[in-house]
């Protein structure tokens, strides 16, 4: 005896299966769309000058990403190195020490920053390691020596520098770009893109200890604009730690506690059964989250606008602006060339790549733990 | 028996990993820090009228935050009444409907659309999805919906609609992957006293798992609502970068995100780049907040730990 409304409610049952069925393979169809396209449209343009020329300039032809590659990675040595000790030391804080509340409020500041938006990021990083390092040439005019080309601004530590102003020094500020015309009380910033950093050292008077300081650190970076891959590496470092602690905490987590007793039955002391012991146990499984976040930090654009900037030739010094593989891909895509344009699609495939191969490879090595996962 | 020796290593290794987790802590205060102070020339000059206007003149040093904040607004709600239909869809099938050899690379799939960087994304966006959109749906659309000031007005590829789409198809697997985890979080008792009682798999789903899962679920949509606002490249590829907001979807604007990326290489005076600043930090403020709802919900909900996705 079957219910009145039986026939009704198979096939709602059937329709609803038809329906949640279409909607995943629509989740599924950008992935292999954009992989597709991809493939297509970069898959030609990939020849051996593209790994080994600098990029083409507007208009010309040919060309390579070579810089942007070796760019990309630096900074996929200088990240983990920035985040891998900080994540993983923390991770293991949180698995194997701490009180409950202590830990949950970690642990909730970690998700908390895990979403901040990886261009806030770069800001944060861009105030912390350019502007710093520019921070002596930002200021009110203090006084105008037109004569002698000079400028003495007052930046807003309250130190006051004197610079020389020659025909290769822009000043930047909204509407007074000449010495002429600069008022005093005016705010400016002075750009030093041409000149090498021992140069501008030695044009700075400084008046107080934070003036020397700050010249030691011009001298040190040799260059103003303050852009260098190591805030590249830094930004992409601090985005990395939240990701490791929690990824590198679950891990341990899923070590047996008897592995931990047995070590302290036998009289081993509780750092070294952490770090001989349980940390070796979990070594696949911390080794693999870190490589996860790598891959995850390497597609990264947004903070790099900020911190490495971008530059046309090859990486010189870790002080200095360099370009990156997101970011060459991004400028060429969005300029008006068609030759950059195929130039971005071989840039996209090869970055997709590298982010798929980690990201497959890792869950190649680690499928006996996912079997059960479904 | 002590040996002094040792209990000095664990002190000293203890009070290291405890530094090191404290660093969490520091990066925050880091964050709130660097936005606040390069935010000071801008806040002291417009106030809180910063966040009303929508003046946005560099030549005189002008800067108001409105049109990106409804921009971003706009953008994320667009990808939300997308993105969570199909999302909570192909979670219930994921772990209800799908025969089982289908689960895991459907999910491997899924995990892989979201390792996708952003900038290849857009790329895909700017040179197939907006033409596509363009020739295709932006015309049916007008013709059908018209009648809405949304769909008013012809476009030429880059516009809020546009931006709405990619940052969708962006979200899709976070909300898929933390429902599928709510979802398998729903006690099997749930389920089988529904099918005790004589329901259909799917009445089975929509009474004992669905409404178990409410709070969980909405918490994964907060989730993709906190990717969505911070979203930056993708965006700033396929919204056209106008610092404008209209009524007409198919027409240009910006997010918050898009237009500091955009307008950084152009930003000339100091009140200039503090103003990307106060944007940053309108961005961070709304984007943790909603953050903190998500996490709250998820890690509220009554089930075993939820791992809490990227």
């Amino acid at each position: 005896m079957t219910a009145p409304n039986h026939q009704w409610r198979q096939s709602k049952d059937l329709l609803m299966r038809a329906v949640t069925l279409a909607c995943a393979i629509l989740v599924v169809m950008p992935l292999v769309l954009v992989f597709y396209h991809i493939v297509k449209e970069g898959f030609t343009s990939i020849n051996w000058a593209f790994f080994t020329q600098l990029p083409p300039g507007p208009g010309e032809n040919g060309g390579g990403m070579a810089n942007a590659i070796v760019g990309t990675l630096i900074l996929m040595v200088l990240a983990p190195l920035v985040g891998v000790p900080v994540g993983v030391l923390g991770g293991v804080f949180l698995s194997e020490y701490g009180g409950s509340r202590l830990n949950w409020c970690i642990r909730f500041a970690a998700d908390v920053l895990n979403g901040v938006p990886s261009i806030v990021w770069g800001l944060v990083v861009y105030g912390l390691m350019v502007l710093a390092v520019v921070a002596p040439f930002r200021g009110i005019v203090k006084s105008v020596d037109v004569a002698n080309h000079q400028v003495t601004v007052q930046n807003r530590a309250g130190v006051t520098n004197t610079f020389e102003v020659d025909a290769k020094t822009r000043l930047g500020v909204g509407e007074a770009r000449q010495l002429r015309n600069l008022k005093t009380g005016t705010e400016v910033m002075v750009w030093y893109h041409d000149i090498q950093g021992t140069h501008i050292a030695n044009r700075i008077s400084p008046t107080s200890l934070w003036g020397l300081f700050t010249a030691a650190i011009i001298r040190l970076h040799n260059s103003v604009s303050g852009f260098s891959a190591l805030a590249g590496g830094v930004v992409l470092g601090f985005m990395m730690i939240p990701l490791i602690m929690r990824t590198t905490e679950e891990v341990l987590q899923l070590v047996p506690g008897g592995y931990r007793e047995a070590s302290l039955a036998l009289g081993i002391s509780k750092w070294r059964t952490i770090v001989q012991i349980v940390v070796r146990t979990a070594l696949k499984g911390i080794v693999t989250g870190a490589l996860l976040a790598l891959a995850r930090v390497a597609g990264e654009t947004a903070p790099l606008i900020f911190t490495v900037f971008g530059m046309s030739g090859w990486p010189h010094r870790l002080t200095e602006p360099m370009e990156a593989l997101p970011l060459q891909i991004y400028i060429f895509a969005i300029g008006s060339y068609p030759n950059w344009w195929r130039q971005a699609w071989a840039g996209a495939l090869i970055l997709l790549l590298m982010v798929l191969f980690v990201n497959i490879g890792v869950r190649f090595l680690t499928r006996d733990r996912f079997k059960n996962k479904i | 028996m002590k040996r002094g020796g040792s209990h000095f290593g664990d002190r000293i290794f203890k009070w290291l990993t405890l530094l090191m987790a404290l660093a969490i802590f520091a990066l925050i205060a880091l964050i709130g820090y660097e936005l606040a102070a390069n935010s000071q020339p801008s806040i002291h000059k417009f106030g809180w009228h910063f966040l009303v206007s929508s003046d946005w003149d560099p030549t005189n040093d002008i800067y108001g935050a409105l049109p990106f904040i409804l921009g971003t607004l706009v953008s994320s709600f667009i990808a939300l009444l997308i993105a969570v239909p199909i999302s909570v869809a192909t979670a219930v099938y994921l772990t209800e409907l799908a025969p089982l050899w289908l689960r895991q690379p459907l999910i491997m799939f899924i995990e892989l659309l979201a390792a996708i960087p952003s900038v290849i994304l857009g790329l895909w966006g700017i040179f197939v999805m907006v033409p596509w959109l363009h020739a295709h749906v932006f015309p049916f659309l007008r013709s059908t919906l018209g009648f809405l000031p949304f769909f008013r007005g012809s476009d030429y590829g880059p516009c809020m609609l546009a931006a709405g789409i990619i940052l969708s198809i962006m979200i899709v697997p976070i909300i898929t992957s933390v429902s599928r985890e709510i979802l398998r979080s729903v006690p099997g008792l749930q389920r089988e006293a529904a099918y005790a009682l004589g329901a259909t798999h799917w009445e089975v789903t929509r009474i004992a798992v669905l409404s178990y899962a409410k709070k969980g679920i909405f918490g994964a949509v907060i989730l993709g609502l906190g990717r969505a606002l911070g979203e930056t490249m993708a965006v700033t590829m396929v919204i056209g970068n106008l610092p404008q907001f209209v009524p007409s979807l198919f027409q240009p604007g910006s997010t918050l995100a898009s237009w500091i990326a955009n307008q950084f290489t152009e930003a000339t005076s100091d009140l200039f780049y503090s103003s990307l600043f106060e944007l940053g930090l309108v961005l961070l403020g709304v984007t943790v907040v909603v953050n903190i709802i998500a996490q709250l919900l998820l890690k509220t909900f009554a089930g075993p730990g939820v791992k809490p996705q990227h």
